[in-house]
């Protein structure tokens, strides 16, 4: 055994309590230091493993920097067109209803390029599962506005900051799904506090829980950082989420039309 | 005690389990990995560790494993 081999066996009197989950690829990803998609990634993977459905699950994956989910996520996977992930899913699990069908998407790709098809996948009540990453900007291709910007947030195309009047005010989309008669279940989480990803955690299990049990479209907004495109370090970026990203985002249940179904599903999250 | 290790080659450096500790344990150590990061290390308290698991729950990249000491049941030792 080598020595981290021994220092990772419990001893006698101890019990492992947080360990790497096995539908998480053991991999070093491509994000940024402190960018949440690792946190999110881990949180999804966690959440099929314990459920015990990742065989039977397909991520039809989206583009930006989460375009790689599919080398992370250790499950059957379709990689979209840009922005075109809740349509792709749509035929995925029409073809296959016996699976468990999700698409992973950012704020410029769902909210964005692929506003349509994600509203009218939802509006559909496609009985599929929509986790949606909001960083307020393009990641992937260097910081452009994204339709979440914030008022005043400066990026590579609203150099001088987001203004209403030109650039119009940042969309809300959990606010938007919960309009929708298609969705069952639509919930704000953050990732920026031990509790708030806690919770988040019992959010994406509800909405898997949802989609197994045949209820409807489920979807779970998630605000995540971008220390790089916020030209912040991590643990600045983790703060600005606290501090202006969930007064104009706010955490919470947008819309639930489970009834209670399904039994046993995780209980409403308790946010920070 | 209860006690953490770090997969030193996964860290990024972020910090951001430096913030969530409540005992402080975890720092910026002086070494750098493989990846070019200056990766954090458990300081002198690491035994003060309450396998709370909070560094592990916030970290991107899943650098930290958490073992809990069970309490002892005939009441001598054990302080988890
Ligand atoms: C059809 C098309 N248009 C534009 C692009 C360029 N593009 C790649 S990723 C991206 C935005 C991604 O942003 P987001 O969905 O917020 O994800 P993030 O990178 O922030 O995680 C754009 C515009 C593309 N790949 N394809
Ligand atoms: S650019 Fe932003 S979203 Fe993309 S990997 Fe880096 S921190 Fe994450
Ligand atoms: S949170 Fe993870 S990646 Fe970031 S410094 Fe701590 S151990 Fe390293």
């Amino acid at each position: 055994m080598t020595m981290t081999e021994d220092l990772l066996a419990p001893r006698p009197d101890e019990e492992l309590v947080f360990d790497a989950n096995p539908v998480q690829a053991d991999r070093i990803t491509h994000y940024c230091p402190g960018c949440h998609h690792g946190i999110a990634h881990r949180l999804v993977t966690e959440v099929l493993h314990e459920m015990g459905v990742a065989p039977q699950t397909i991520l039809v994956a989206s583009v930006g920097c989460a375009t790689f989910t599919y080398d992370y996520m250790l499950v059957d996977s379709v990689e979209a067109p840009h922005g075109r992930a809740s349509a792709v899913a749509t035929g995925v699990k029409r073809a296959r209803p016996d699976r468990i069908v999700y698409a992973y998407q950012g704020d410029g790709d769902m909210g964005s390029i692929g506003l349509a098809e994600a509203l009218h996948a939802a509006n559909r009540g496609e009985r599929i599962t929509v986790i949606f990453v909001n960083n307020t900007v393009y990641g992937m291709t260097g910081g452009q506005m994204a339709p979440t910007t914030l008022l005043g947030q400066k990026t590579t195309t609203t150099p001088k900051g987001r203004n209403m009047a030109t650039e119009g005010a940042p969309l809300r989309m959990s606010e938007l799904m919960a309009q929708l008669d298609g969705v069952i279940y639509a919930e704000r989480c953050a990732l920026n506090t031990v509790r708030n990803i806690r919770a988040a955690k019992k959010a994406i299990r509800k909405a898997f829980e949802v989609q197994r049990a045949g209820l409807g479209y489920s979807f779970v907004e998630l605000l995540s950082g971008c220390p790089t495109n916020w030209h912040m370090d991590p643990v600045a970026a983790n703060e600005r989420i606290g501090k202006d990203m969930i007064p104009v985002f706010p955490l919470g249940v947008y819309k639930d039309a489970t009834g209670g179904r399904p039994d046993g599903a995780a209980k409403e999250a308790d946010h920070e | 005690m209860s006690r953490i290790v770090l997969l030193e080659e996964r860290c990024k450096g972020c910090l951001l389990c430096t913030t969530v500790c409540p005992r402080n344990i975890l720092r910026k150590s002086e070494r750098f990995n493989h990846q070019g990061y200056q990766v954090v290390e458990a300081g002198d308290n690491a035994a003060e560790c309450t396998g709370c698991a909070a560094c592990a729950v916030i970290c991107p990249d899943v650098v930290i494993r958490v073992f809990r000491t069970r309490k002892a049941r005939d009441g001598r030792g054990g302080d988890a």
